[in-house]
C-alpha cells in the first residue's frame, strides 16, 4: 500500500503558492500538521502552539513583535532598485521586480526602522524572504549600510534580522560588493562601541552569511533555521554522499561554536531587552 | 603540449604553417622570406582581431585556461625572495591558499595567493583552488602579521569559489570569510588585490578587499560563476554564454561599473602564451602601486577604502 504513503519528505509546494502569514481563521503547522486558530498562532509570535515550529514571518511582524507597542520609524521607505547590468534571463530583472513589488507589497528583501523595544532605543534591519528569496542586491545592502548609520548616528545598538538565500544574482557585482559595503559599515560601528546583535532566521545562507549574519558580537538565531554557507544540495552534490541529520540546523551551528545562543521567538524582545541593558 | 581554446585553433594552425614553411626553405636552401613577412603580419592580424572581440565568455575559457598562470608561478618571477608561511594555529594548513614573506625588488612584501594545481594529484592537493574557512583565517593571520611589522600585502585571487564542503561548514565557511572583509578594511598597511584569473563570488571577496583591486585582462569577477548562473536561472547548464554575458563579469565590465579600480593589461594572445613577460607587467605595476599608496597615512587609506567600498551599489529613491 506503499502509493497511499508519503513518500517525500519535506515541503514540495510551489513557490508561487508559499507565503509568509496564513490568511483566514486557522493555521495549520505545516511540521505536525495540527491545527490552531490564526489569532492564537499570531499571539503566540507566529510559532506553533503545539511543536513550537516557527513560522516564517517578514519585516512587519517582526517590527510589530519587537518595537513597543508596535510604533517604529521607517528609514529609506521608498528606495527601490536600479538595473545597473540591464540584466535578462527567463525575464528583464525591472519586470521581475515589478511584478515582485506588486505580489508581495514590499519595495525590496529588506526593511529598516527605529524605535524602542522595551524602552530602549534601537534600529533594526529586517530581510524579508518573500522578495525574490530575500535575496541582497543594491537595495538590501545600501539600506542595512544606513541604518547602520543611523545607529551610529543617534548611538543606538543596531539588530540585523537575516533570512536570504543569499545575494542577488541579478545585480551580479553590486550584489557581491554589498557584502563588502557591509562589513565596512559595521566595521565602523564596532568602531563606535555599539552593540550589534545579528539574529539568523530560516534560512541563512550564502553572502549574507559571509557578511553581516555572521558578525555580531552576538550571533543569534531562531530554533531550527537553516544557516550555512553553500547551500545543502550544492555539498550534496559536491561530496557525493548524504547530509547527516541536522547538519545546517541552527542547533548544529550553535554546536560548532558560532552561535552565542538560540532564542524563542516568544522570549525574543525579552532577552535582547535585558542584554542590551546589561551593556549599558 | 599546449592546450588550445577553440578560438586559437585557426592562430595556432597558421603558425603551424609559418613553422613548416620555415624549415622548408631551411631545408631546401630557398629564399622565403616574403612569403613568411606576409604570413607572419596575417598571424598578428587574427589574433588581434581574435583578442578584440573576444566574448565573455571566451574570457572566462581564457581565465581557466590550463597554462595559465597560477599564484606561484608569479611569485617566482617575480619575487627575488619567498619565504611561504603555513597554517591558520587552529586547524591545519589549507593548501588552496598559499602566503609567506616576500622581497620584491627590495620592497618587503607579504604575498598570499589562492592556488590551483596544474597535474591531477595537485589540483586534488590545492582542492582546484577552493579555499577552507582556515584558508581564509591562514590568509588574515598572515595579513595581521604585515600590519605589525608594516610591511604591505598583495593578494592574487584565483578561485573557483570557496569550498562548499561538509567540514568547510563545520568550521564556518561564511564566518570565516565575513571576517576578512571586515578586518580587511582596516589594515593599516597598503592592500593590493589582483584577480588573476577566476574571481567567484565571497570565495574570491574573502581575500580581495583593498586599497587597490586590480584585474588582470583575460580574468572573470562576479557573484556566481557563468554555469551556475544558468543553472538557477534557466535550470540547465546550457545557457552559460547568455549567463556570462549577463553577469557582465569581465574586467572591462568591472572597472566600468566602478567596482574594480584598473585593468592590467596582458600580453597578446593571453598571459598563458608569455609567462615571463606576464610577471614583469605584473611586478611593475604592483612596485608603482605600493609607492603611491605608501604617499597616504594610515587612516586616509583606510577612510578612502571605506568609502570605496560603501560607494558601489544602484539604488533608486
Amino acid at each position: 500500500m506503499s502509493w497511499f504513503k508519503r513518500t517525500e519528505k519535506g515541503i514540495n509546494t510551489p513557490t508561487e503558492l508559499k507565503r509568509e502569514t496564513p490568511d483566514g481563521l486557522w493555521y495549520k503547522c505545516p511540521e505536525c500538521k495540527n491545527v490552531m486558530h490564526t489569532r492564537e498562532h499570531k499571539q503566540n509570535a507566529y510559532t506553533c502552539i503545539h511543536c513550537n515550529y516557527h513560522d516564517k514571518i517578514g519585516s512587519e511582524a517582526y517590527f510589530s513583535l519587537l518595537f513597543d507597542e508596535g510604533d517604529f520609524t521607517e528609514l529609506d521607505k521608498d528606495m527601490i532598485s536600479g538595473d545597473p547590468l540591464k540584466f535578462v534571463d527567463t525575464k528583464a530583472y525591472p519586470d521581475r521586480i515589478k511584478s515582485t513589488v506588486e505580489k508581495s507589497g514590499l519595495k525590496d528583501a529588506c526593511r529598516t526602522a527605529y524605535g524602542k523595544m522595551n524602552g530602549q532605543d534601537i534600529t533594526i534591519s529586517c530581510m524579508d524572504f518573500g522578495f525574490i528569496g530575500g535575496s541582497m542586491g543594491s537595495v538590501v545592502g545600501e539600506k542595512i549600510a544606513r541604518g547602520i548609520d543611523h545607529a551610529i548616528k543617534t548611538k543606538t545598538p543596531f539588530l540585523m534580522i537575516s533570512k536570504s538565500g543569499g545575494a542577488r544574482m541579478m545585480e551580479a557585482g553590486f550584489s557581491l560588493m554589498q557584502m563588502a559595503k557591509t562589513s565596512a559599515k559595521l566595521a565602523l560601528l564596532e568602531e563606535a562601541k555599539l552593540p550589534y546583535i545579528s539574529l539568523l532566521t530560516d534560512p541563512t545562507t550564502g553572502g549574507v552569511t559571509a557578511s553581516y549574519a555572521m558578525l555580531g558580537d552576538f550571533n543569534i538565531a531562531e530554533p531550527g533555521s537553516l544557516i550555512g554557507f553553500a547551500g545543502p544540495r550544492i555539498i550534496k552534490e559536491t561530496i557525493g554522499k548524504d547530509l547527516p541529520k541536522g547538519f545546517q540546523t541552527a542547533e548544529f551551528v550553535l554546536e560548532h561554536g558560532f552561535l552565542d545562543f538560540i532564542v524563542d521567538r516568544k522570549d525574543l524582545k525579552d532577552k535582547l531587552a535585558s542584554l542590551l541593558a546589561i551593556l549599558k | 603540449m599546449r592546450t588550445l581554446l577553440e578560438f586559437e585553433k585557426p592562430i595556432a594552425e597558421l603558425e603551424a604553417k609559418l613553422e613548416d614553411m620555415k624549415k622548408l626553405a631551411l631545408d631546401n636552401n630557398v629564399d622565403v622570406s616574403d612569403a613568411v613577412r606576409n604570413l607572419s603580419s596575417a598571424i598578428d592580424t587574427l589574433r588581434v582581431e581574435t583578442f578584440q572581440n573576444l566574448t565573455r565568455w571566451q574570457r572566462v575559457q581564457l581565465s581557466r585556461h590550463p597554462d595559465r598562470p597560477y599564484t606561484l608561478d608569479y611569485i617566482e618571477r617575480i619575487c627575488s625572495e619567498f619565504h611561504e608561511l603555513h597554517g591558520d594555529r587552529t586547524v591545519r594548513d589549507d593548501p588552496a591558499v598559499v602566503g609567506g614573506l616576500a622581497q620584491i625588488e627590495g620592497v618587503s612584501v607579504m604575498v598570499i595567493g589562492q592556488q590551483k594545481g596544474r597535474k591531477t594529484k595537485e589540483r586534488q592537493h590545492r582542492n582546484f583552488g577552493m579555499p577552507n574557512p582556515e584558508g581564509y583565517r591562514k590568509a588574515l593571520r598572515l595579513m595581521k602579521m604585515a600590519e605589525k611589522f608594516n610591511i604591505p600585502i598583495v593578494t592574487l585571487i584565483d578561485t573557483p569559489g570557496a569550498f562548499p564542503g561538509l567540514e568547510a561548514e563545520e568550521r564556518g565557511q561564511g564566518e570565516a570569510i565575513a571576517r576578512n572583509l571586515k578586518e580587511m578594511m582596516i589594515l593599516k598597511v597598503p592592500v593590493i588585490c589582483i584577480i588573476i584569473g577566476e574571481g567567484a563570488s565571497g570565495g574570491a571577496l574573502g581575500m580581495a578587499i583593498g586599497d587597490r583591486v586590480l584585474m588582470l585582462e583575460n580574468s572573470w569577477y562576479s557573484v556566481i560563476s557563468p554555469e551556475n548562473c544558468s543553472t538557477i536561472l534557466w535550470r540547465t547548464w546550457e545557457f552559460k554564454e547568455q549567463a556570462a554575458e549577463a553577469l557582465k563579469l569581465t574586467a572591462i565590465d568591472m572597472r566600468d561599473n566602478g567596482l574594480v579600480d584598473g585593468i592590467i593589461a596582458e600580453p597578446q594572445g593571453g598571459a598563458h602564451l608569455k609567462w615571463d613577460e606576464m610577471s614583469e607587467i605584473l611586478k611593475k605595476r604592483i612596485i608603482s602601486e605600493i609607492a603611491n599608496l605608501e604617499k597616504m597615512s594610515p587612516q586616509e587609506r583606510i577612510s578612502s577604502r571605506i568609502d570605496k567600498f560603501c560607494s558601489m551599489g544602484v539604488v533608486v529613491e
